[in-house]
């Protein structure tokens, strides 16, 4: 199991030439745990994610981890604690799929060592996790939008980081893979204890696979908590202005969202959706 | 299952590494051979023994002369300006993750071609002035390039853009000059823009050498370096890596040799931009391309110029033959990104 670690952010502001995109975040992670950050679009989520895993500087604030600043962390040593799959990753042309979650190992390496034992296992144990063993000397091109995020998280998991921040890791994907995605990554946090934070565009998957919620409106952190408290219709129409119903999802019990329109609506649904 | 997994990483790579290796031997074979033709073609062609006792120091008449102050010159400046501009070329083109942002496209050679020019045709300088000229003008070159494209953060396109920009402005500099310029220095000039090994002599090249031996190792070590960065900024910040650091000592070692290359041959055409993709293609990807790449600017450097030499009725300086060989590469690779929407 992977050990506890504090993630802290306090009153951090961060953002891109001069405009803060984020304003004054102050958050824990909760350890070991499944967190996913929602919002409506531009609202930050992807600001945060990027700022905590140390893409971005904030402007004011501080982010610790282990009661250590992140920013005085050597960035080899940070990257053997806290790896991030970003949301659209650049494959090199022609690369193989066991070269390219090999990558992942390379905190893990020095200057001069080929691949050593620990490596190769490594990289071997991912492509397991991701089910993607049998594609190891394929070339990148050839494989399917899934599959490809696949071996993009396995490059992750070779990194072996006790936390792994993925920004939209099921985005352009099919359902089916959606699903598969969000299950091994849930398997990932069960067998491993991996913490994984990661922003989701999908308000009813977010409920049902996060052990906690960040919600983001316009740069501020406006609930955080078990999906079951916190995705209410209230907090809905507050982040993403839209008027629904939160239902009991049948299959897992989480909370799901059902849009009100303005078109199909039946059983007096109007009334409760503006009431 | 795990060891049957270990297997077949071990199988896939043991395999690209095994090209690798016959690849980049091959390429080193085929470049002491045209080393050794460097030396013994010429307008005579001496015994092989008697071109060896001239190197070795030995005086016989003609052939010392002919092996030492013309033909070794000419290749170890082919030699080196060829591994200078393979690497160097292949560095950028790796770390803008764009083939097209070579050292020609983007103006770095153009700024040293354009200080050279100026300093012959317009100041009439000494030439160890026009060379010392060229490398600060391709380091300068750089900088404007990298200042202009400075902004937040770091964008490819904004960089090869501003090159393009800067490469117009130097090549109108250039235009002016030769225009403005005498009659008597416009030859002499010509040389420093289309590359040439006519004429190198022995006392200009300890510069490229010494250069070239200590900035291609540091491009070398940091092969791995420079695969992470190929990751894009992103994944490289979050595998650990101090992606601005990595990118000042790739981009400051890269521009000394091509700009001590430029200053020692004249910009010779398309091998900075050739010799990448050709390397690339030839080993595969995976294992690092540094080395491949320069001794395949190496060999075309020097095949180029046996062409030159004794292809044709007329002699041709071998930047006439890289530019016949790079032009239809560069349409095809401008016909290929189209197709797939890169461009």
């Amino acid at each position: 199991m992977k050990p506890k670690h504090i993630f802290q952010a306090e009153g951090i502001v961060a953002g891109y030439d001069d405009k803060a995109v984020i304003n004054k975040i102050s958050l824990e992670i909760p350890s070991n745990k499944i967190n996913v950050i929602i919002g409506a679009n531009a609202c930050g989520k992807s600001t945060l994610l990027k700022t905590l895993a140390r893409l971005i500087k904030p402007t004011s604030g501080k982010i610790t981890f282990d009661g250590k600043s992140i920013s005085k962390i050597p960035p080899k040593q940070f990257a053997r604690f806290v790896g991030l799959l970003p949301q659209s990753p650049i494959v090199p042309e022609g690369i193989t799929v066991a070269d390219l979650v090999g990558r992942g190992r390379f905190p893990h390496q020095s200057l001069f060592s080929g691949w050593t034992k620990e490596d190769y296992e490594a990289v071997a144990e991912a492509m397991e996790i991701m089910n993607i063993t049998e594609l190891a000397n394929h070339h990148i091109d050839e494989l399917s939008g899934g599959q490809r995020q696949r071996v993009w998280i396995a490059m992750a998991l070779a990194q072996q980081t006790d936390i792994l921040f993925l920004d939209e890791p099921t985005t352009f994907l099919d359902i089916t893979y959606q699903v598969e995605i969000l299950d091994l990554l849930t398997d990932l946090n069960q067998k491993r204890g991996t913490t994984i934070v990661m922003v989701l565009h999908d308000i009813n998957l977010s409920a049902r696979y996060a052990d906690n919620i960040f919600a983001l409106c316009e740069g501020k952190l406006v609930a955080e908590g078990e999906p079951s408290e916190v995705i209410t219709s209230s907090l809905i129409k507050e982040i993403f202005g839209l008027d629904c119903t939160v239902i009991e999802d049948p299959i897992s019990g989480s909370p799901s969202v059902v849009p009100i329109g303005r078109h199909h609506v039946t059983n007096g649904m109007h009334s409760l959706g503006n009431g | 299952m795990m060891n049957k997994s270990i297997e077949i990483i071990i199988a896939g790579r043991r395999q690209r590494r095994r090209r690798w290796i016959v690849v980049t031997t091959s390429l080193a074979a085929l470049l002491f051979v045209l080393c050794c033709a460097m030396l013994l073609l010429g307008n005579t062609i001496y015994p092989v023994k008697d071109v060896m006792l001239a190197l070795l120091g030995y005086e016989l008449k003609g052939v010392s002369f002919a092996v030492n102050s013309i033909r070794l010159p000419r290749m170890l400046a082919g030699f080196f300006a060829g591994i200078a501009f393979g690497i160097g070329g292949n560095t950028f083109q790796t770390m803008l993750r764009n083939p097209l942002a070579n050292p020609n496209v983007i103006g770095i050679t153009t700024g040293s071609s354009a200080a050279a020019v100026f300093c012959i045709v317009i100041l009439h300088t000494s030439e160890s002035i026009v060379s010392i000229a060229s490398i600060i003008a391709g380091l300068a070159t750089v900088l404007f390039i990298y200042l202009f494209s400075k902004g937040k953060s770091f964008s490819i396109g904004r960089i090869i853009l501003v090159g393009i920009g800067i490469q117009a402005m130097l090549n109108a500099a250039i235009s002016y000059i030769l225009l403005v310029g005498a009659q008597q220095d416009i030859p002499s000039a010509l040389r420093w823009l289309t590359g040439s090994l006519n004429g190198a002599q022995m006392h200009e090249l300890p510069p490229l050498v010494i250069f070239v031996v200590i900035f291609a190792p540091i491009i070398i070590l940091l092969g791995k370096h420079l695969s992470i960065l190929e990751l894009g900024e992103q994944s490289a910040t979050s595998l650990g890596l101090n992606t601005d650091k990595t990118r000042i000592i790739l981009i400051i070692s890269a521009v000394f040799i091509l700009a001590l290359a430029t200053a020692t041959t004249g910009p010779i055409a398309f091998v900075a931009f050739l010799a990448g993709p050709i390397a690339k293609r030839l080993v595969g990807v995976g294992f690092s391309n540094v080395i491949p790449a320069g001794l395949v600017g190496a060999n075309l450097v020097l095949a180029s110029d046996l062409i030159g030499q004794f292809a044709f009725d007329v002699r041709y300086p071998v930047g006439i033959i890289t530019g016949i060989i790079g032009a239809p590469y560069l349409i095809y690779l401008l016909i290929r990104m189209n197709q797939k929407g890169e461009l």
